[in-house]
């Protein structure tokens, strides 16, 4: 067959890339050879338009084992342990078939911790969907929620933390992102990189289906009114399947069987054979005609490019395949020797004896194109929008509305549907600022939890970025956690949109300059373009997931109020930031003006600071300030241990809606006892630390002082009716 | 004493049970599904999971597995059998306990702590919980909603065979306190003779204050009574 424009354009690349392939092919490709090189030049694989940015990233530090590179990052939490963990993007399948979309999302992330070696012990998202009176929101939401907790509850992972957001910017292009952390031995770590040749490569899971052909194609092209068409490309997803390929993987892991292992996900059996040849600089030989299938006459073309799920790639030291052989029929796997590592540097096909494709594996990987495409820088926002110009509205009307609105309602109705507790080591599930997860049979805890800030990041990529990052400091900050790396999952909108691209490139610049300044590595992540349709582009959501260490399970702390006539005190400096904050966009819906000002050196010196409290067993809460500002913060933690709080008013000439709801950075909530709080505020002194006592903590009422009066009851309900309701 | 757990593929509470009943001094072995003998145990437990996937119908494949015909042998025999959540299932499927148990009556799954009431105390998995206490146990499941027929029902009740009920935090039994719509807001119940517990709460999850509470301790703490 000889291969058209139209056919290379199907394909989702360009005729300039083609004629690359045939320079670098020196002849022009086969239909398979084609598709190949589709799968492994996309966007999703290729991070083309990334890469250049994501070099500048932090991916070194004291407790990073793996950086970015291999399915996931790994870092040292002491002893010896090691975690894994990734977040991923599943946007464009969520969308297209919600429920399988997910659980497919949910199903890769894990293989991609388990198949270095790691137990899952813990699955985290962040859901972006369109606006609530979108006709298509509410089934997407019921889908992707049922999605995300049927894989994970079925597999035994506990689903403990996560973020679900509205906003219409994502009306036809929803952000399902999904992150997997995985508990490892330090010297037990599996990576992709193949050694050795004449070594058997063996397929093991599930058998190939037609389903998910062009998969991570169609995740790098932008949707238009036909994408339903597209519902063949998605997945399907068998947790149960997963769950036996995982115990069947760690069963072969405890012995020294495997030189390499991958997983295949995104563009399967091509990416996952052509990743361990190429990290390993060998060639890799497949007998096509060897591939367990699941339907008949699959043809090359089909079994190279399936993303059927639950499938694992393995390069297996000499003698030792009928004891792998032994553990994967127990398990009723298929375990099949498909080819093996050659010394040719050669992708070499074979089918019935014939060779159907041989592609140099340099060609696919390290010669891949990479762009450095143009981009604008997004300038600060001009003020439109000014509060003495808007309509006036009172305190507590204000908060009923915030509490009460789809962005900031209780979230249980979604996180009811997790499995938070299996494996019992739960030790703080979600609705706190971090989930904590108990390292098995051990003292020790990691806090985890994914953040964004969509609005910010769409107002100033640069302070966005940096926001994001401090956040989650900020949130393992609040649960006593050292925080230790991150995962990050970067969504964006057409990266051949300079503007796009600007935004992509600062907001890269905006969490380097962060985790820089925090010691706070970037270990792993996931680029996710395209999130668009019909050329109308997404707010620009980098997703964040965050680990930090808790050296003592017992020392755990929450944001729950915990006894009358606590003290309560603020710390960092409330200046009464209001554009982008969640008063101007609920009450308002104003979304114009700058984020609000990141200052680096307040966020590590209160952060730091904070824990040195906790250390001294001196806090009795911790809660951090971040969308809806301190009034918001307040009454969450009077919601979620139903105390009251009597609140003070401002000692200096402030503006009490700016006071209360705006969002200025590095701030704290700590409550202290009264024979506590002259040692606090001395080492609070001590450290610079700027504080002061905002409230008391009394039974049953919610009040500021001369302002409003409210039963705490009152604030629940307003807090738990929207999902019940919607 | 010594206990089974029986693993089925899918399951996924196995571990947390064994951890359970290690920590209260079982001497316990894990059995894998394809296994045909049982070793000597005083309790089995069927775990908590989704055995071969839950596929066709929650618990009913694991219900037709090899270690099954054993189970019911050792069932028959007097042996203690403890069925938790999928557990609770199988032993429904194997007719071993009379019932069913359907889709949660909001349709959805279901993960979060309920109160339950010891309603029956004077049985092997009871003795040490007072009559009427209320506990505060995890549950997560999609199936949890039992139902059976109106005579069984009224034998239940009237023979005192219901172990756990949900209830509210001071012990009010009504349907708003009901999470997955069962009959007469049943969490657990005993065969006739009392041998076999079924329940759809995991007292397994509650035996540890860092990680949630100790309400799960005395139903193993009364099997070593």
């Amino acid at each position: 067959m000889k291969i058209s424009n139209v056919i290379v354009e199907r394909h989702g690349l360009k005729l300039d890339e083609y004629s690359k392939i045939k320079e670098l092919l020196k002849r022009e490709p086969n239909l398979l050879e084609l598709g190949i090189f589709s799968a492994m030049w996309n966007e999703h694989c290729s991070y083309k338009s990334s890469r250049v940015h994501l070099k500048t990233l932090p991916v070194k530090g004291k407790a990073v084992i793996q950086g970015p590179g291999e399915n996931a990052g790994v870092i040292d939490i002491g002893d010896e342990d090691a975690i894994i963990f990734k977040i991923e993007s599943h946007n464009h399948p969520s969308f297209i078939e919600p429920y399988q979309g997910a659980a497919t999302g949910v199903g890769g992330i894990l293989r991609d911790v388990f198949t270095m070696g790691a137990r899952p012990i813990a699955l985290l998202n962040s859901l972006h969907f369109g606006s609530p009176d979108n006709s298509k929101t509410k089934s997407l939401l019921n889908g992707v929620v049922s999605g995300i907790g049927g894989y994970g509850n079925c597999i035994g992972v506990p689903t403990v933390s996560g973020e679900t957001k509205f906003n219409s910017s994502y009306n036809e292009n929803i952000l399902v992102n999904a992150m997997a952390v995985g508990l490892a031995k330090k010297d037990k770590i599996f990576y992709s990189k193949a050694k050795g040749v004449d070594k058997s490569v063996v397929y093991v899971g599930s058998k190939t289906g037609r389903d998910g052909i062009h998969g991570a194609s169609m995740a790098s092209a932008e949707f238009d009114e036909n994408s339903e068409e597209k519902k063949p490309t998605v997945q399907v997803g068998d947790p149960f399947t997963e769950k036996l390929l995982l115990e069947a993987c760690l069963e072969l892991m405890k012995d020294n069987s495997i030189i390499s292992i991958q997983d295949m996900g995104a563009a399967g059996l091509t990416s996952s054979s052509v990743e361990m040849a190429s990290k390993g600089e060998l060639g890799i030989e497949l007998n096509l005609e060897k591939v367990p299938c699941r339907e008949e006459n699959m043809s090359p073309y089909e079994m190279m490019l399936s993303e059927s799920q639950e499938r694992m790639l393995i390069i297996l030291e000499d003698n030792k395949e009928k004891d792998a052989k032994e553990i994967f029929e127990k398990w009723d796997l298929a375990f099949v020797v498909i080819g093996k590592t050659t010394n040719t540097n050669n992708l070499t096909l074979k089918y019935k004896n014939e060779i159907v494709g041989e592609i140099p594996i340099d060609s696919l990987a390290t010669k891949a194109p990479v762009y450095k495409r143009e981009w604008i820088k997004t300038k600060l926002p001009e003020i439109e929008s000014r509060l003495k110009d808007l309509k006036k509205i009172k305190l507590d009307e204000a908060l009923i509305k915030i509490l009460s609105s789809p962005n900031q309602s209780n979230k249980s109705w979604v996180t009811n549907q997790y499995d938070q507790m299996v494996m019992c080591d739960t030790v703080q599930q979600s609705g706190s600022n971090a989930a904590i997860i108990r390292i098995h049979n051990q003292e020790k805890s990691v806090a985890l939890t994914v953040d964004s800030s969509a609005n910010y990041c769409n107002a100033h990529p640069l302070t966005g970025g940096k926001q994001i990052v401090c956040e989650s400091w900020r949130n393992l900050i609040s649960v006593g956690a050292k925080p230790i790396a991150i995962t990050n999952c970067l969504n964006f909108g057409n990266p051949e949109d300079p503007i796009v691209m600007g935004q992509f490139a600062e907001c890269v610049m905006g969490i380097k300059e962060a985790c820089e300044f925090l010691d706070y590595p970037v270990v792993s992540g996931n680029v996710s373009f395209y999130n668009g349709t019909n050329k109308k582009n997404i707010y620009p959501t980098p997703v964040i997931g965050v680990v930090g260490l808790i050296y003592h399970s017992k020392n755990k702390i929450n944001h729950l109020l915990k006894k009358e006539n606590n003290i309560i005190l603020q710390i960092g400096k409330t200046f009464g930031h209001l554009h982008q904050s969640v008063f101007f966009d609920e009450i308002h819906s104003m979304r114009d003006g700058p984020p609000p000002e990141i200052n680096l050196a307040n966020e590590k010196n209160n952060g730091e600071t904070i824990l040195k409290l906790l250390d001294k067993k001196m806090l009795s809460s911790v809660h951090d300030v971040s969308a809806g500002g301190l009034l918001l913060a307040l009454a969450e933690m009077s919601i979620s241990s139903n105390y009251g709080l009597k609140i003070e008013k401002p000692k200096t000439l402030f503006n009490l809606i700016e006071y209360f709801f705006g969002e200025d950075q590095g701030r704290y909530i700590i409550e202290v006892e009264s024979s506590n709080i002259d040692n606090v505020k001395k080492i609070l002194k001590e450290n610079n630390v700027f504080s002061e006592i905002i409230a008391t903590v009394q039974k049953d009422n919610f009040e500021i002082i001369g302002e409003f009066k409210m039963h705490v009851k009152d604030l629940c309900t307003a807090n738990n009716k929207w999902y019940n309701n919607y | 004493m010594n206990s089974s757990v029986i693993v089925f593929p899918g399951s996924n509470c196995d571990r947390d049970i064994a951890v359970a009943l290690e920590k209260l001094k079982f001497k316990n072995k894990m059995i894998w599904h394809k296994e045909t003998i049982l070793p000597k145990s005083d309790l089995i437990v069927l775990p908590g999971g989704f055995s071969y996937g839950d596929y066709l119908r929650s618990g009913a494949i694991a219900a037709k597995s090899n270690i099954l015909k054993e189970v019911v042998k050792a069932a028959n025999k007097g042996c203690l059998i403890l069925g938790i959540c999928n557990g609770f299932q199988i032993l429904t499927e194997t007719g071993l306990l009379k019932g069913a148990l359907l889709q949660n009556k909001n349709l959805k799954f279901l993960g979060k702590d309920v109160f339950v009431k010891a309603v029956n105390t004077d049985n092997k998995f009871c003795n040490k919980y007072r009559k009427n206490q209320i506990l505060k146990l995890n549950i997560a499941h999609n199936e949890g909603n039992y139902f059976t027929n109106a005579e069984h029902l009224k034998e239940l009740e009237e023979r005192n065979l219901i172990a756990f009920k949900y209830c509210s935090e001071d012990g009010v039994v009504n349907e708003e306190n009901n999470p997955n719509g069962s009959l007469n807001n049943i969490a657990g119940i005993f065969n006739e003779k009392k041998n076999i517990l079924g329940m759809m709460p995991h007292p397994e999850r509650m035996v540890d204050p860092i990680i949630t509470n100790d309400n799960g301790v005395n139903l193993f703490t009364s099997l070593l009574n």
